[in-house]
């Protein structure tokens, strides 16, 4: 079961929306997918990302996956816990493993994002 | 068959199992259009003719000369225990070692060369091993413009001009440009890196640096400027490489102390024949910020499941077995047991041997200098050289080539090597190490004298053959 | 783990003592360095290990022995051709002639390896079925890399400079895609046929007036011999894009496939892999290119002549200016090269011949004996090459026991694993290459070994999931590896010892 106020991206990343505040990190699904994870590479507060791009990279010991942006907009904060500690990505990827806050750039872009029934279909499917 | 085991039993054996009466129809796939026309070869040779063949072959190479070359490969001495270790077949038989468990001498003999090469050049990251040097300081000139996300890399023209030329290769395939920072052509400072020039080429806003490449010592075996040069690298925020000669890191200042980002450098002078260009060891070290950068295997020190200390290949998401089209780099395969050499060889001879080694290159070269001088032929730099730099001779290609007929090997002829370099034409470039004798120094100077005193000798035979191309 | 077998050894570093150093070399005059300026010197010596002779054999041969080797067992590792490392080649590699000849000793005096390099280039040729061949290369990634430097090189020559893609099948080896970004190419991925080998269509619909070539490993990765292949080389020369063969499978078409005569433009040979050159413990190998007359031109320099007096000589500088230029320094990995040349010339043609005749036989004959088991799935059960991939993936439905489990259970029966999770394409995948040198009682035992852990899964899963268990170190941590990097010993302060001058 994924959160219910998440929106997810086809790529196994989560938003969640707070005001013109959005964090994001990857669903429980992709952190399964990857194995240990052990280090993750973030933007420097300031980058802007843009919706369905790249903003960063995980790695896990034997595998590697871009991440995807969301949402459009600006980064105003970073999860610097993960530089030392990858591993929460693995063991709370809802909540202390989230990986970046972004200003919102247009709100009207989580239209375009599943819910979580659909998400949950998505991986139901493989 | 030479080395097969199958008799025709074991053969029909296996065809039955498969129920097909002739191994060519385990090549019925192949489309008939496709099928290889016959294998024209010479017949098989039974091993003893093999070796009577082979042993013909090395024969005409000459190896009994008195020879002063270097220039990027180095004679030196290799105690016979070396040699013997690598011929154990857990050694040499071995491949990558993909499961850890049974690889354990291969993962802890690599680590233990990363931890040898880290301590000699002061740097805290070296990977498993590069092709050779030259290789090496192509990867190195692309983990700049990695790390830096600039496209920009100035190459000291003080560097072997063969490195040059590959890091050109690599870097053009890349996209990426390369710029030659050129040498001083007289005064104190003549044939080292002109930081002046440096200075004015790192100035360009247009065209932000990513790297600074320098040599120590430099192609013409001189101290190179290098503290001055990585201030002014990092003073434009690029990076800057070293490309070092490791035996000379007993003596010299380590790329760690002078700022270096990455170091570079051929490891065929730790203890490996020179063996007509390879296989040889390209090192490659650089800073711990510059980790996620470097290129080829890494092996780290970790525990396994039950605690006990275990070595194993790690942060793979570099490579291109991962991360494909994204990958640091395509190596793959590289020069692990040439690093297991170099291990042997400097645990064999030891720190102090190891300075005994680079410290009587220099008593030896210092000899020769002297030598030469007596004879009336003279440095043409005068900036601190360790054991090879530059004498100026008249008609040097000439020379050296009557002198080869004399059983003397006198160095490299500097205008074929580096055409494009005017301030060396006319000269040789000479080297000593511990391995030259006195005897075959005293060689050199009479059969040179000799040769001026009876002036150019005729009009060559055959076409010069220089090292750049 | 019995009290005689291999253990584990303290680092060379824990056995230093200082003082305890073996005087290998005379010691030089007080006065060598003083010519050296002070700024430029070393301030300490390096923290090196001081070991005497019986200290550092010792921990060498004690490390060996951790070793799995050609030498100690099989070594099914696929798309590696882990086959007999012959003897006679680390004694030809070591004549004095060959090893102790400068890089750049005039030609004069380096006659007998030129004509060496000569000679093998020919027999390259006849073997590839092209026209010419460069022995710079280091590894077979190294040839990839050179190959595709040179096509994208013939393209601009012809004003083509916008052919930027390659197209790579979803099968092909991580080299093949990390090379086109090296040349400064956008890999496109074309996914596999449902029978595994090329989609034909796939690749028609990408290629183009865009493409600079195509890169095709065949036999495959999967070890099936491409039948399309024809008809793919003719839509890549008609689209007016060459291609590429990853020779890493050649051990499984000699003297039965020449790339060169059905249409390849280019292809490189892993000398380590075919011609049995050793791996190293991961290298040296050596990567030679063959090519065909579009692309000899732009072959990297220098390459080997031979005059019409029979002597043999380097090219000049600028001799060639069409070529590529330099891919490594000198002019390759000649002791490598060394012992390919021995161990082809030991062969001759019916040699190589029987060499592929024997590895595709017993690889199918290993497939056989794995299918009829039941236990394996044979995702692809037809004809193999020289290897096949085998996976557990009915058996982790079954039992949860995975691949990398059977691999370690491997070990226990003294086996090294097959390449395992290779291609990415095969769920579960095991790569098995048992080469022609390999008796049929060593493939026997080693199919037995395979169902009998296959059998342990259903019965004592844990035993399997938990192994190895005969193995000095067992499942190592690669996460806690990977996420605090220990890459280097660290002498403690004081570890090292001033000079005794």
């Amino acid at each position: 079961m994924v959160p219910g106020d998440l929106r997810y991206t086809k790529d196994h990343e989560w938003v969640r929306v707070e005001g013109d505040t959005a964090t994001i990190g990857v669903t429980d699904y992709a952190a399964n997918q990857l194995g240990d994870v052990v280090f993750v590479d973030l933007p420097a507060v300031g980058k802007p990302v843009e919706q369905f791009a790249t903003f960063g990279v995980v790695e896990s010991v034997k595998a590697v996956s871009d991440l995807y942006a969301p949402l459009s907009g600006e980064v105003i904060e970073v999860n610097g816990e993960l530089a030392g500690n990858p591993e929460l990505v693995n063991s709370d990827p809802f909540g202390a493993g989230w990986m970046i806050k972004v200003k919102v750039a247009d709100a009207g872009q989580v239209d375009g994002l599943l819910d979580a029934a659909a998400y949950e279909q998505l991986t139901a499917e493989g | 068959m030479a080395y097969g085991p199958h008799t025709p039993a074991d053969r029909r054996r296996m065809l039955d199992a498969l129920g097909i009466a002739s191994v060519d129809e385990l090549f019925a796939d192949i489309p008939e259009t496709l099928r290889a026309s016959p294998l024209k070869l010479d017949p098989p040779e039974p091993e003893q003719q093999l070796m009577t063949r082979l042993a013909g072959l090395a024969a005409k190479n000459r190896i009994d000369l008195a020879s002063f070359l270097g220039a990027g490969a180095y004679r030196h001495f290799s105690p016979p225990l070396v040699d013997q270790i690598l011929l154990r077949g857990e050694w040499y038989t071995a491949y990558t070692p993909y499961q850890p468990e049974v690889s354990q001498g291969t993962l802890q003999s690599i680590y233990e060369y990363e931890s040898l090469i880290a301590e000699l050049v002061g740097l805290d990251v070296v990977s498993a091993s590069h092709y050779d040097g030259a290789a090496a300081t192509a990867e190195a000139a692309l983990m700049t413009c990695r790390a830096t996300g600039r496209g920009r890399v100035l190459v000291s023209r003080a560097v072997h001009p063969q490195y040059r030329a590959v890091l050109r290769t690599y870097v053009d395939g890349a996209g990426l440009d390369v710029e030659d920072v050129p040498i001083v052509t007289d005064g104190p400072l003549a044939g080292t890196t002109d930081l002046e020039a440096l200075e004015r080429l790192l100035a360009d806003e247009s065209q932000p640096t990513a790297g600074v490449v320098l040599p120590q010592p430099s192609f013409y075996g001189l101290l190179e400027p290098m503290a001055e040069a990585s201030r002014l690298a990092h003073a434009a925020g690029a990076l800057f490489v070293a490309v070092v000669e490791p035996v000379s890191l007993a003596v010299l200042a380590p790329p760690g102390a002078y700022g270096a980002d990455i170091a570079a450098g051929e490891g065929q002078s730790l203890g490996i024949p020179p063996q007509y260009g390879g296989p040889y060891l390209g090192i490659l070290a650089c800073t711990d910020a510059l980790v996620r950068q470097i290129p080829g295997r890494l092996v780290g020190m970790t525990t396994d499941v039950e605690g006990r200390r275990a070595y194993v290949m790690t942060l793979q998401a570099r490579e291109q077995h991962i991360r494909r089209e994204k990958a640091a780099s395509n190596i793959c395969t590289n020069q692990s047991l040439l690093a297991l050499a170099a291990s042997v060889w400097l645990a064999a001879l030891g720190p102090h041997g190891l300075r005994d080694v680079a410290a009587l290159g220099a008593a030896r070269a210092a000899e020769l200098e002297a030598a030469l001088a007596e004879v009336g032929v003279q440095r043409i730099h005068t900036a601190p050289y360790l054991n090879e730099f530059a004498v100026r001779v008249p008609n040097a290609a000439d020379v050296h080539r009557e002198l080869l007929n004399r059983g003397v090997l006198a160095g490299l002829v500097l205008g074929e090597a580096v055409p494009d370099e005017p301030s060396v034409v006319d000269s040789l470039l000479v080297c000593a190490t511990e391995v030259t004798t006195s005897e075959d120094i005293g060689r050199l100077a009479r059969e040179l004298a000799g040769v001026l005193a009876t002036g150019a000798p005729g009009t060559p035979t055959r076409a010069p053959v220089g090292v750049t191309s | 783990m019995s009290a005689s077998g291999p253990r584990l050894q303290p680092t060379i570093f824990e056995l230093s003592r200082p003082g305890r150093t073996s005087d290998k070399v005379p010691h030089p005059p007080k006065d060598a360095l003083d010519r050296i300026p002070a700024d430029q010197r070393r301030e300490r010596p390096p923290a090196l290990p001081e070991v005497n002779e019986a200290d550092a054999v010792r921990h060498y041969v004690n490390l060996s022995q951790l070793n799995h080797a050609v030498d100690t067992g099989f070594y099914p590792l696929g798309s590696c051709t882990m086959k007999w490392n012959p003897k006679v080649n680390e004694w030809a590699a070591r004549l004095p002639g060959f090893a102790q000849l400068h890089p750049l000793a005039p030609d004069d005096v380096a006659q007998g390896t030129l004509q060496l390099l000569w000679e093998l280039e020919q027999i390259l040729i006849e073997i590839s079925g092209m026209q010419a061949v460069t022995l710079q290369p280091a590894a077979g990634a190294h040839g990839e890399l050179t190959g595709i430097l040179m096509i994208r090189e013939y393209h601009r020559s012809r004003g083509e400079a916008d052919r930027t893609e390659v197209l790579v099948p979803d099968s092909a080896h991580g080299t093949n895609p990390a090379t086109a970004t090296m040349a400064g190419l956008r890999t496109i991925s074309i996914k596999a046929a449902p029978d595994g080998g090329i989609d034909l269509e796939g690749f028609r619909e990408r290629l183009g007036p865009t493409t600079a070539a195509v890169m095709i490993t065949n036999p495959s990765t999967l070890g099936i011999f491409e039948s399309r292949i024809g008809e793919l080389l003719d839509a890549v020369h008609a689209a007016g894009a060459l291609a590429y063969m990853d020779g890493a499978n050649l051990n499984a078409i000699l003297g039965r496939f020449k790339p060169g005569e059905a249409g390849f433009d280019c292809m490189h040979i892993n000398t380590h892999k075919t011609f049995s050159t050793p791996h190293g413990g991961g290298g040296p190998g050596a990567g030679p290119v063959a090519v065909n007359d579009k692309l000899a031109p732009f072959l990297p320099a220098p390459r080997v002549v031979r005059e019409p007096d029979g002597r043999f000589r380097l090219e000049r500088p600028g001799e060639r200016p069409t070529s590529i230029g330099r891919m490594r320094s000198f002019v390759g990995s000649t002791g490598v090269l060394v012992r390919a040349y021995a161990y082809l010339r030991t062969h001759g043609a019916e040699g190589l011949a029987e060499i592929t005749n024997d590895a595709v036989l017993a690889a199918n004959y290993l497939k056989e004996r794995l299918a009829d088991s039941g236990l394996f799935d044979i995702p692809f059960p037809g004809v193999c090459k020289h290897e096949f991939i085998a996976s557990a993936s009915s058996i982790k439905k079954r039992t949860g026991i995975r691949t990398l489990d059977i691999a370690k259970r491997l070990l226990d029966h003294g086996f090294h694993a097959p390449t395992v999770y290779f291609p990415l394409t095969v769920d579960e995948a095991m790569l098995i290459e048992p080469t022609e040198t390999e008796s049929v009682e060593t493939l026997d035992a080693f199919a037995d070994a395979l169902i009998t852990i296959a059998r342990e899964a259903d019965s004592d899963a844990e035993t399997v999931k938990t192994a190895p268990h005969t193995a000095p170190v067992k499942r190592l941590d690669e996460a806690g590896a990977a996420r605090n990097p220990n890459l280097r010993w660290r002498p403690a302060l004081g570890d090292w010892t001033p000079c005794p001058d």
